[in-house]
C-alpha cells in the first residue's frame, strides 16, 4: 500500500526517478518540465535519494551525458519538453541506436515558433522515428506509474530501447492531484537493480558507438525495430504485472462506452477524462458514442487499434499536434494501421487544442456532431478538421 | 611496434597521420585502466568500422558535438556505481569537434570541474570531410571553403587560441604538444591524467591529405612549425597566461617560410609569385607573439 498526496506531474515524475532509485540524472531545465531537476536535486540535498545529478549546459549534452552514464552501467532518467527535446533530437537516435535505455519525462509543449510554454504533443510525436518508446500520461498517477514501468520495460533484455513519458504542460506538469506514491520496497520489487548486457569496463574492454558501413547498416536498424516488436509484448507483461502488484490497470488502448458506440473519439493525454464526460452527457441525450485512450503510441498499438476499429461507424481522432502537409499524426498512424483491414470505420481527423488552447466537453459535442453528419451522409467530404479555430483573417 | 600497445596497427588512417601517432603516444603514457570517448571525425571512423576496432581499452562515440558530454555521463555514473577509482577518463576530439561544434559542450565538462583529460587533435581544418575551414586553420592556409584564388589568399582570419580560451576556465592543467617532441608530450599527459580536475592538452597533428605534403614529413613538420615558433609548447597551471611556461625554446627561431613552403595549403603564397606581405604579416605576428613570451620569461626570472 503506497501513500496518497497530492502533488504536481513534475513531483510525480520525480518520485517515480527517486522510487526507482535512479544512478545519474544529467538534466538541463526548462519549462514545464523544471521541478523535475529541482526536485531531484531536493532529495539529494536532504539525502533522500543517491544519485548524482549532473547539470549540464545544455539538453543536447544533458542526453549526451545520459548516453555516457547508461554506457557506463548506471540506470538513468531526465526530464525535458519542447525545445529542449528538439535540442536532444539529434541524441534521442543515438540512445536508441546504442540500444540505452534511458527514460525521459517529457512536460508535452508546443514547438515555436512562435514561441509558446503551454500544452500540446507536437514535441514528442515529431520524436515519432527516434526510436524511443512514448507513453502518454492522463493524470499525475499516471505520470507516477507509467515511469516506473517504463524503466523495467526499457531494461528488458527483449528490448534495451529508451522510453519517454508524456505529460501535458501545465494541465499535468503544474496541477495538484492525488497520487498514490507506492512504498520503497514495493518499488524495490517490482523493479529489480538495472543489469546491463554490455559496459564501458577496463576489463572487458568494448567499442560502443562504432561506424556502421552499408554492410552492417541495415542489420543495427533490424534489430531495433525487432526490439520495438517485442515491446509489444513485453508491455503487455509489465501492465499486467503492475496491475497485480499496485491494483491499478494499464492498457496500450482503453475503451470507454465503446460497446454499441457508432461514434468512437479517440483521444491522448489529459483531454482524455474531458472526452469521457463529453461521452456521458451525449449519451444522455442518446448520441451512441464512446471514448478511447490511447496510452501507447510507440510501439503503435496495431492489434488494439484494430479491435478498436470494428466497434464503430466512425473513428474521431483528437489530435493535439498536426503534421503540415498531411493532419495529424496520430491519425495517419491509425489510418495506416487500418489499411489492410476489409471492414474499416470512416475516419476523420480533428486538430485539437494546439499551444494549450482548452479542450472543452464541447469541442467533443462538435467531434460528434461532424462524425454523425459523416455517418447520415456515408462518406467523409472533409478529412481534417479543426476544431474551436478563431477565424483567421 | 610493442605487443602491449592500446591503439593498434590495421586501422584505416592516412599514412602519415599525425593523429594517429598522438593517440598511440596518449594511450602509452595513460595505460589500460582507461575509458575514452570520442568525437564524430576521422579519428572515430578509421578506428571502428565495425565489426573491427582498433581499440583496446573501452571505447565511445555518440556524435561530434559532445565527447567533453559524454565523458562527464561516465565520469559521474562510475563514481556513482562506486568504479571511478584508478579508472582515467580521456575525451579525444578533432578541431572541428573541439573549436567549433563542440566548444559549449567542452565549456561545460571544464566548469563543471569534471576529471577529465580532453585531448584536441589539431590538423586545422575538418579532414574528416574533406578540407573545409575550421576557427583553427590558420591565416592564408587554403581549404577547400577557403580557397586561395585570384581575390582570395584563403582563410582570412587567424587561428583561434583554442589552448589559452580552455585555460581562461581555470582548470587544473593546459598544455600543447607535437609528436616530434615525444617525451615532453608524455610528460604533459602524465601530468594532465595527475591533475586533480579537468585538463587540456592541444596536439599539433599534421595530415599529409589536408595540408598537402608527402606523408613521410608528417615528423618533420611537427618540428618545423615549433622550431619557426608558429607553434609553441607550454603548459599551464590554472588561468593566468601570464605564469605559462614554454617548455622548448628554439634556439634560433626558423623562418617561417620554411614550414610554410613545405605545404601545398601554402602554395600560393610562394608561386605564381612570392606574396612577401601575406609572409611578412604571418612571420611578424610569431615575432610579436615569441617578444611577448620572453618578456613573460624574464619577468619570472
Amino acid at each position: 500500500m503506497g501513500v496518497k498526496q497530492v502533488v504536481k506531474g513534475n513531483f510525480a515524475t520525480a518520485v517515480a526517478a527517486k522510487l526507482a532509485r535512479v544512478d545519474v540524472v544529467p538534466a538541463y531545465p526548462i519549462t514545464p518540465s523544471t521541478l523535475f531537476p529541482e526536485q531531484i536535486s531536493t532529495y539529494i540535498a536532504n539525502g533522500e535519494m543517491d544519485a548524482e545529478l549532473l547539470l549540464t549546459e545544455s539538453e543536447h549534452s544533458a542526453m549526451s551525458a545520459a548516453i555516457g552514464a547508461s554506457a557506463s552501467g548506471a540506470r538513468v532518467a531526465t526530464a525535458t519538453a519542447s525545445q529542449g527535446l528538439k535540442l536532444m533530437s539529434e541524441m534521442l537516435f543515438i540512445a536508441s541506436g546504442m540500444r540505452l535505455p534511458i527514460v525521459t519525462a517529457v512536460g508535452n509543449r508546443a514547438l515555436s515558433a512562435p514561441i509558446n510554454i503551454w500544452c500540446d504533443h507536437q514535441d514528442t510525436i515529431a520524436e515519432r522515428d527516434s526510436g524511443w518508446l512514448q507513453f502518454y500520461a492522463e493524470n499525475n498517477q499516471n505520470a507516477l506509474d507509467l515511469m516506473l514501468m517504463a524503466f523495467k520495460i526499457s531494461e528488458d533484455r527483449r528490448v534495451l530501447l529508451p522510453s519517454m513519458v508524456g505529460l501535458d504542460a501545465f494541465v499535468l506538469t503544474h496541477t495538484m492531484e492525488g497520487v498514490d506514491v507506492p512504498l520503497q520496497e514495493e518499488v524495490d520489487e517490482f523493479l529489480p537493480p538495472y543489469k546491463p548486457v554490455y559496459t564501458l569496463d577496463v576489463k572487458n574492454p568494448m567499442t560502443f558507438g562504432s561506424f556502421g558501413t552499408p554492410a552492417h547498416y541495415m542489420e543495427f536498424k533490424y534489430q531495433q525495430w525487432e526490439a520495438m516488436e517485442n515491446a509489444q509484448k513485453v508491455i503487455d507483461e509489465v501492465f499486467s504485472e503492475f496491475y497485480e502488484k499496485f491494483g491499478r490497470k494499464y492498457e496500450k488502448v482503453s475503451e470507454y462506452r465503446t460497446d454499441d458506440a457508432d461514434i468512437i473519439i479517440l483521444t491522448m493525454g489529459s483531454m482524455s477524462g474531458t472526452a469521457r464526460a463529453a461521452v456521458d452527457s451525449m449519451r444522455e441525450k442518446g448520441i451512441k458514442v464512446g471514448a478511447a485512450k490511447l496510452t501507447v503510441f510507440r510501439p503503435f498499438p496495431f492489434r488494439e487499434i484494430k479491435d478498436l476499429s470494428r466497434k464503430a461507424k466512425v473513428l474521431a481522432v483528437a489530435d493535439r499536434n498536426i503534421s503540415f502537409g498531411f493532419g495529424g499524426a496520430v491519425f495517419a498512424e491509425i489510418a495506416g494501421a487500418l489499411i489492410n483491414e476489409k471492414e474499416k470505420p470512416m475516419l476523420i481527423d480533428f486538430i485539437i487544442g494546439l499551444g494549450g488552447r482548452d479542450i472543452t466537453q464541447e469541442d467533443f459535442y462538435k467531434i460528434a456532431e461532424i462524425s454523425k453528419d459523416a455517418i447520415d451522409k456515408g462518406k467523409v467530404e472533409k478529412m481534417v478538421h479543426w476544431i474551436n479555430l478563431r477565424e483567421v483573417q | 611496434m610493442a605487443s602491449d600497445e592500446l591503439f593498434t596497427s590495421g586501422h584505416r588512417g592516412c599514412a602519415g597521420c599525425g593523429m594517429a601517432a598522438a593517440v598511440r603516444m596518449v594511450l602509452q603514457e595513460a595505460g589500460p585502466n582507461t575509458i575514452v570517448a570520442n568525437a564524430t571525425g576521422c579519428l572515430e571512423v578509421m578506428t571502428t568500422a565495425y565489426p573491427e576496432t582498433a581499440w583496446k581499452i573501452p571505447w565511445i562515440h555518440a556524435a561530434f558535438e559532445n565527447a567533453a558530454a559524454v565523458a562527464s555521463g561516465i565520469d559521474v555514473a562510475l563514481k556513482k556505481l562506486g568504479k571511478r577509482e584508478g579508472i582515467n577518463i580521456l575525451a579525444f576530439g578533432g578541431d572541428g569537434g573541439t573549436y567549433d561544434i563542440g566548444f559549449q559542450a567542452l565549456s561545460g565538462m571544464l566548469e563543471r570541474g569534471h576529471n577529465i583529460t580532453y585531448v584536441v587533435f589539431d590538423n586545422e581544418a575538418y579532414m574528416n570531410t574533406g578540407i573545409q575551414r575550421c576557427s583553427s586553420t590558420p591565416f592564408a592556409a587554403s581549404t577547400t571553403t577557403s580557397p586561395a584564388g585570384k581575390f582570395s589568399i584563403g582563410k582570412k582570419e587567424k587561428k583561434k587560441p583554442i589552448a589559452s580560451i580552455v585555460a581562461a576556465h581555470d582548470i587544473a592543467y593546459t598544455a600543447t604538444a607535437t609528436i616530434a617532441n615525444y617525451r615532453d608530450l608524455k610528460k604533459k599527459v602524465r601530468k594532465a591524467l595527475d591533475a586533480e580536475g579537468p585538463s587540456f592538452i592541444q596536439i599539433f597533428s599534421p595530415c599529409p591529405t589536408g595540408w598537402r605534403y608527402p606523408s613521410e614529413l608528417t615528423v618533420e613538420l611537427s618540428r618545423m612549425a615549433v622550431e619557426t615558433g608558429i607553434f609553441v609548447l607550454w603548459e599551464l597551471e590554472g588561468s593566468d597566461m601570464n605564469k605559462i611556461k614554454v617548455t622548448y625554446w628554439p634556439k634560433e627561431r626558423k623562418p617561417v617560410e620554411e614550414y610554410l613552403k613545405m605545404q601545398r595549403r601554402f602554395a600560393h603564397l610562394f608561386k605564381p609569385e612570392k606574396k612577401t606581405d601575406i609572409l611578412n604579416k604571418i612571420q611578424e605576428e610569431v615575432d610579436e607573439k615569441w617578444k611577448h613570451l620572453e618578456e613573460l620569461n624574464e619577468m619570472a626570472r
